[in-house]
């Protein structure tokens, strides 16, 4: 191979010293989402308390997050069904960042939680809250919390976090 | 359907913040793919750009910002964009364009520049999750990845020492690069006394945000003949997607990649892959990546690919099938669509007996290249011969 080309690396100091010039923009976009009938109705049950996801009756699967149409056999999705609200651990992580890098003292515990009543493997992301970090297992039966009535707003955090079942 | 082959290859180096713009990168690795081909930008009848999403750089429609760094003027010129898997996929894109008898010389141009990107590129990744029922939730690009590493483990019993060992690999492997922006002799112990980021993710396991472009030129039998005595040929090229319900999926097997290998082993008349591959080189931005591509790739056993690197299988010296033999992206560096290319550029290297200290011995003469992308359910997968 050739030696490589360019890729020249530009240190702090470069900056600090005033040996590079650069320009910046901050973007502000900002967009509002419309849910559609399903996501709707899942975040209009999410305000009720409830957990809600959707059947296909064809390839015989209960889905959440629930879907207008099933996208493997390509047909309207059919029935809706509530879940118990109860889950198992698919999987974990104990993460000490944010997105922009900041560090946090105390993790969050973001997880794959496998709805109650969904098909084998279904689950959502969530978060888990009320254990112990080193207590968290992957098979670990969980339940949702949910915000006090007043506080929901049809929103996914409407469920605060989910804690290991007593 | 015409045949095609690989026959000149370019790179940057790769670093955190290049001095050099965009379509300065960009031009500087397309130059030296040309060069390295001993050709001109009059003799490319069509240019593809791989590039990520427009966010990183703050600039709509990228593929025009950069058209003029790749020589895409006044050609027919695509940008094509398929998350992480771009790099891979840039050349499948250019096989498209040959093999079809449209045009008989294409140059292909992958170029990141992540660092513009302010207070740092994650941001420009938050997008990838569900707007209504995920975002919300305050996720963050390693999540993900975490996630799937913890279901790897759990479902094979694997230990993160065995993960570990994908990143002193690699980064011992990257000393050999010229472009490696993160090539260093570590041990599994240093890996692992790294910070967690998110368990169990550690530092030492996660590829660095890199600027950087790679190139190649490819082209139709009949010209490859011409402008090389060692063409290598694009033997197989697949590709897949998997859904983007990923909670829905199980995270333990990267069921896209193996669909995409399939395709691309069918197509080069591959029927035993572990045994009659020489050299791969699968997409590895996370240590446990390498090893569930491997998996995907049909290069070992599922849940098997962490014994094989510990026996030593994946080494590039005295390995039997040398793995990531370029340092891969946790070593040489991670410009999402140019990480891929290099990958390219590497087994063109490898092929033709170029790589340097580098160089897999024994006369190599089939290899894979992979990438993955998305929201991990994108596989590309290209083989290539001599």
């Amino acid at each position: 191979m050739m030696e490589p080309r360019l890729g020249t690396p530009l240190s702090s100091e470069d900056f600090e010293q005033g040996k590079v010039f650069t320009e910046s923009y901050a973007p502000k976009a900002e967009y509002a989402w419309d849910t559609g009938p399903s996501i709707g109705r899942y975040l209009a049950e999410l305000k009720e308390g409830r957990l809600v996801g959707r059947t296909c009756r064809a390839c015989k699967r209960t889905f959440i997050p629930p879907r207008s149409f099933c996208e493997l056999c390509f047909r309207p999705a059919d029935d809706w069904v509530v879940f118990p609200g109860t889950g198992k651990v698919n999987t974990f992580s104990l993460c000490y960042i944010t997105w922009d890098m900041r560090k946090l003292k105390d993790p969050q515990i973001p997880a794959v939680i496998e709805i109650d009543g969904a098909s084998e493997g279904h689950g959502i992301l969530h978060l888990l809250g009320n254990v112990d970090p080193k207590q968290v297992k992957v098979g670990m039966r969980v339940r949702a919390v949910w915000k006090p009535a007043p506080e929901r707003a049809g929103a996914i955090t409407d469920i605060l976090h989910w804690e290991p079942m007593p | 359907m015409s045949r095609v082959a690989i026959v000149g290859a370019g790179i940057t180096k790769f670093v955190r913040r290049a001095k050099e713009t965009a379509p300065e990168l960009s031009w500087a690795a397309a130059k030296a793919a040309l060069d390295s081909a001993g050709m001109t930008l009059d003799q490319i009848d069509c240019v593809i750009h791989g590039t990520a999403p427009d966010a990183f750089d703050g600039v709509h429609m990228k593929g025009e910002y950069l058209a003029s760094g790749s020589g895409g003027w006044g050609k027919p010129y695509t940008r094509c964009y398929v998350g992480g898997g771009t790099g891979v996929f840039a050349p499948i894109h250019a096989w498209m364009h040959l093999a079809s008898g449209k045009f008989k010389t294409a140059l292909v141009v992958c170029e990141e520049k992540m660092s513009s990107c302010q207070p740092h590129p994650q941001g420009a990744f938050i997008t990838i999750f569900d707007h209504t029922t995920e975002r919300a939730l305050g996720p963050n690009l390693l999540w993900i990845f975490a996630l799937e590493q913890q279901r790897y483990m759990a479902v094979h019993g694997i230990t993160n020492e065995e993960i570990a060992l994908v990143s002193v690999k690699n980064k011992r492997n990257a000393m050999g690069h010229p472009s490696a922006q993160l090539g260093a002799e570590l041990t599994v112990k240093e890996v692992l006394a790294s910070e967690v980021m998110a368990h169990p993710v550690h530092r030492l396991m996660v590829s660095p945000t890199s600027d950087g472009a790679a190139a190649v030129v490819m082209a139709v039998e009949s010209v490859a003949k011409k402008v090389t005595r060692n063409p290598v040929w694009v033997e197989g090229v697949g590709w897949a997607l998997d859904t983007a319900f990923w909670t829905n999926r199980d995270l333990y097997y990267p069921r896209y990649v193996e669909v995409a290998a399939r395709m691309a082993y069918k197509m080069a008349g591959i029927r035993e892959p572990a045994k009659e591959i020489h050299i791969a080189e699968p997409y590895d931005p996370f240590a446990y990546k390498e090893l569930h591509h491997l998996e995907g790739l049909l290069l070992a056993p599922k849940g098997k690919a962490p014994k094989l690197l510990a026996d030593g299988h994946f080494n590039r010296d005295g390995g039997r099938l040398p793995s990531c033999p370029s340092g891969g992206l946790l070593g040489v560096g991670n410009p999402i669509s140019a990480a891929g290319m290099m990958k390219i550029c590497e087994l063109f290297w490898q092929l033709r007996g170029e790589a340097g200290p580098r160089q897999v011995k024994g006369k190599p003469r089939k290899a894979v290249a992979q990438a993955w992308g998305d929201l991990m359910q994108v596989g590309t997968v290209v083989v290539c011969g001599v």
